[in-house]
């Protein structure tokens, strides 16, 4: 299969030249479709399940409701290899900087969904420790209500996410995102130190060319 | 003579008759109020010589007009004649009271709560910190003065510390060992948990916990709505097992109001809790066995787990947390075939139990991991204030269901396992015994539904029904009076204990008789536990203290509540 850039269009890929072409020796779709397909069926989601909506998504990734059907099963804890945040519960106040770092880490690219009541705006928690919604903190993509939501609504939200992907739609919210407490950030924060040190560590191991062996 | 009688003898020859004020309220708990002076003295002397062997709660009151301004309030039990007792003391602003850390080290927590919450000072103790709201926080969120909403952000992150020693401050490390901090956002500390740990090797030299990242301010919350809707709240507690915490909270308040629940709804509760036992245990077991690596196990018991998910949409619409109790009785009636369904699952759940017993509790793999790893004492269980499961792991039998019944669980025929080292192993057999011995229950519940309304009908406690208040001028009239009015129940204050999955939910009520409750502080189970982790876990290997962790069953929504 070869891909060629730009010759057909999302939509013809539904008409009968696409049905055609599959049955040719070669495939031709736009490369950022094509990119978009891909990353829309392998949504590797970090389950930042921190309350009650942390139970009803280990329904949704359960063997009933099953979110493997949609490419979303590879459920990674470090936010180095996942690609859609799913922040499943209620956020307090004294959560709040762990959940920014975790985004930070995140690779691009990178989606949030916001799953439940709390997570979305703080729920009926009105109240002195808690966040009044992740997006105070973070850019979110996707926002399901519910408390918590159906297993049926989480899908229903990765499926609107995934036809985000696929529709290419613009992102402000995360474009013009900023880290939210700089002005009161202390350089000299031990903490912030260590980190920034982790930060600057390559991801990939540099190849090491050893002396004395000859390729 | 009753048995407080006799303890007001002993305690008028030993310590004098004018230090206490002997109460018994008028729902029939036992009180005793003191000076702040004596309180180190007396629940020394509780302890020892009055078999009041657990602490179960601490906390305070908050009075703003009165001179001295806070209460704090001591709930003991007794594992020899299952007595209960509350000691309160009257402390004003920057008072200290003596602290029990050295009575029952499981004060520790409690103490630093009441701290965090009020500002009460407890002189003598060694890590008065705050322990819930986030290190910026400035003010105690549970004084009367401080409004329930007012949020104060937080931008840094408490760096790795254990808690101080006699020896040794918590917040230096020692350059010999690692230091390791694991969570709160790791999949092995459930999403909400911070351990901290000082290796030597791979053996745990020191750990620490660090607890809050849930406190999603319940009892605050509680202070600022009417009863009923405080129902919906206590769902969210320990969200594995939701109805149980309705029923605890519902049964408090009951007592306070002096009304008896009708016998359907009693069995309904029973039946509600039961089954939430089983899924409670469920997530226990079923997490347990994949934080060890045992994926299957968790995967096999989920599909019971959606079964009781199902029973409960039949019941009334929601999946897990259902809200399912009022003041006076239930929501409504069981829908027709409810109770046949319930039987139909429990013969699923009975196979079910018997394939992760070989599944999971019979591996090889999984008895080499967890057999006498961590044990926990029963003397330390008793020190730590340990309830439920773990206590009865650690072979200290105490079940509330059966020492202090309620609901006619007296009536009913189940056996209570109990362990014999306390150790993880002995833990999940216990919970999977007790989920068969739930089966036994509700399959006895099911067969006797009695006949009857599923509420009562006073008219100042319970909405009318929909019928009548849209049918006639009366319910219409009673719907409208009980919702601007609010159910008031009168003024007092009333401490009421169910066996939830994890151990002993205790509710403290005060009430003020006015339409929101004045003071309702929670008991959670796993929080006593959780603050003996630490201990528990020094000396063993890493890959120990994350199947430790898993075997406590710590719920971060009743831990930081």
């Amino acid at each position: 299969m070869t891909e060629q850039k730009g010759s057909a269009t999302d939509a013809a890929l539904t008409t009968q030249s696409a049905d055609d072409m599959s049955r040719s020796f070669a495939f031709t779709t736009k490369l950022d479709a094509l990119v978009a397909w891909g990353q829309r069926n392998s949504l590797w989601p970090l389950p930042y399940g921190t309350a009650c909506c942390g139970i009803e998504l280990m329904s949704v990734m359960g063997p009933k409701y099953d979110l493997a059907r949609f490419g979303a099963e590879v459920v990674r804890f470090s936010p180095r290899q996942a690609d859609m945040l799913v922040v499943a519960g209620t956020i307090t106040e004294k959560m709040a900087p762990i959940l920014i770092r975790i985004y930070q880490q995140m690779l691009e690219p990178k989606y949030v969904l916001s799953m439940g009541a709390c997570a979305s705006s703080g729920g009926f928690y009105r109240a002195y420790h808690v966040l009044q919604g992740a997006d105070k903190v973070i850019p979110v993509d996707v926002y399901v209500p519910g408390c918590p939501p159906t297993p049926e609504a989480v899908l229903d939200g990765v499926m609107t996410l995934q036809k985000m992907i696929k529709d290419h739609t613009p992102r402000p919210w995360k474009d013009n995102w900023k880290y939210p407490y700089a002005e009161r950030l202390n350089e000299n924060d031990p903490v912030r130190l260590i980190s920034k040190e982790i930060d600057s560590i390559p991801m990939v191991a540099q190849p090491q060319v050893t002396k004395g062996m000859g390729v | 003579m009753s048995s407080f009688e006799i303890l007001k003898t002993d305690l008028t020859n030993k310590f004098g008759a004018n230090d206490f004020k002997f109460i018994t309220t008028p729902v029939g708990d036992d009180v005793i109020e003191c000076t702040k002076e004596s309180i180190p003295a007396l629940l020394r002397y509780l302890k020892e010589y009055a078999d009041f062997n657990f602490l179960m709660d601490i906390c305070g009151v908050d009075y703003p007009t009165r001179a001295k301004r806070f209460d704090v309030v001591y709930h003991l039990f007794s594992s020899k004649d299952f007595r209960r007792l509350r000691i309160k003391t009257q402390v004003s602003e920057g008072e200290a009271v003596g602290t029990i850390t050295p009575i029952w080290r499981g004060a520790d927590w409690f103490e630093r709560e009441a701290f965090d919450m009020f500002g009460i000072k407890f002189a003598g103790h060694p890590n008065l910190r705050k322990i819930l709201t986030h290190e910026q926080f400035v003010g105690h969120p549970l004084r009367k003065d401080y409004e329930a909403d007012r949020q104060q952000h937080c931008d840094t992150v408490m760096p790795i510390r254990f808690d101080d020693t006699p020896t040794q401050r918590g917040d230096v490390l020692n350059s010999k060992f690692v230091p390791l901090n694991i969570g709160p956002s790791h999949p092995a500390m459930h999403g909400t948990l911070r351990v901290m740990v000082e290796l030597d090797g791979e053996t745990i030299v020191r750990a620490g916990c660090e607890i809050g990242y849930l406190h999603r301010c319940f009892e605050k919350m509680a202070e600022t709505h009417p009863y009923n809707q405080v129902i919906p709240y206590t769902d969210r507690l320990n969200y594995c097992s939701a109805p149980m915490n309705n029923v605890g909270y519902c049964k408090t308040v009951e007592r306070l109001l002096g009304v008896e629940i009708p016998d359907r709804a009693k069995n309904m509760r029973i039946i509600l809790c039961e089954l939430s036992r089983i899924i409670d245990h469920i997530i226990s077991v079923g997490t347990g066995g994949l934080d060890l690596g045992a994926l299957t196990g968790f995967f096999h018991l989920f599909t019971f787990r959606e079964k009781v998910y199902n029973l409960f949409e039949k019941l009334c619409g929601a999946r897990l947390t259902v809200s399912m109790t009022r003041v006076g009785g239930m929501a409504q009636d069981a829908p027709e075939g409810w109770y046949e369904s319930v039987l139909k699952f429990c013969d699923e759940m009975s196979d079910g139990i018997e394939e992760i017993q070989k599944l999971l509790i019979e591996s090889k793999i999984f008895i080499k991991r967890t057999q006498g790893v961590c044990p926990a004492s029963k003397e330390q269980a008793q020190a730590w204030g340990y309830t439920g499961p773990l206590l009865r792991a650690s072979g200290i039998n105490v079940d509330l269901r059966r020492t202090n019944p309620y609901y006619g669980y007296e009536k009913y025929d189940f056996d209570v396992p109990v362990g014999a080292s306390g150790d993880i192993y002995d833990r999940y057999l216990v919970r999977v015994e007790e989920m068969r011995q739930s089966i036994r229950i509700i399959r006895q519940a099911c067969k006797n539904v009695p006949k009857g309304d599923y509420t009562i009908r006073n008219k100042n406690i319970v909405l009318p029904e929909k019928k009548d208040v849209y049918g006639n001028i009366e319910g219409l009239m009673n719907h409208f009076m009980l919702v601007i009015k609010g159910l008031r129940p009168p003024i007092g204050e009333v401490y009421d204990a169910t066996e939830a999955a994890n151990g002993e939910l205790g509710f403290y009520l005060v009430s003020d008789g006015s339409a929101n409750p004045y003071r309702l502080k929670v008991r959670p189970p796993c929080f006593a536990i959780y603050q003996s982790f630490p201990e528990v876990v020094q000396g063993s290997m890493l890959a120990d203290a994350i199947a430790t962790v898993a075997s406590m069953n710590v719920i971060a929504g009743e831990l930081d509540r």
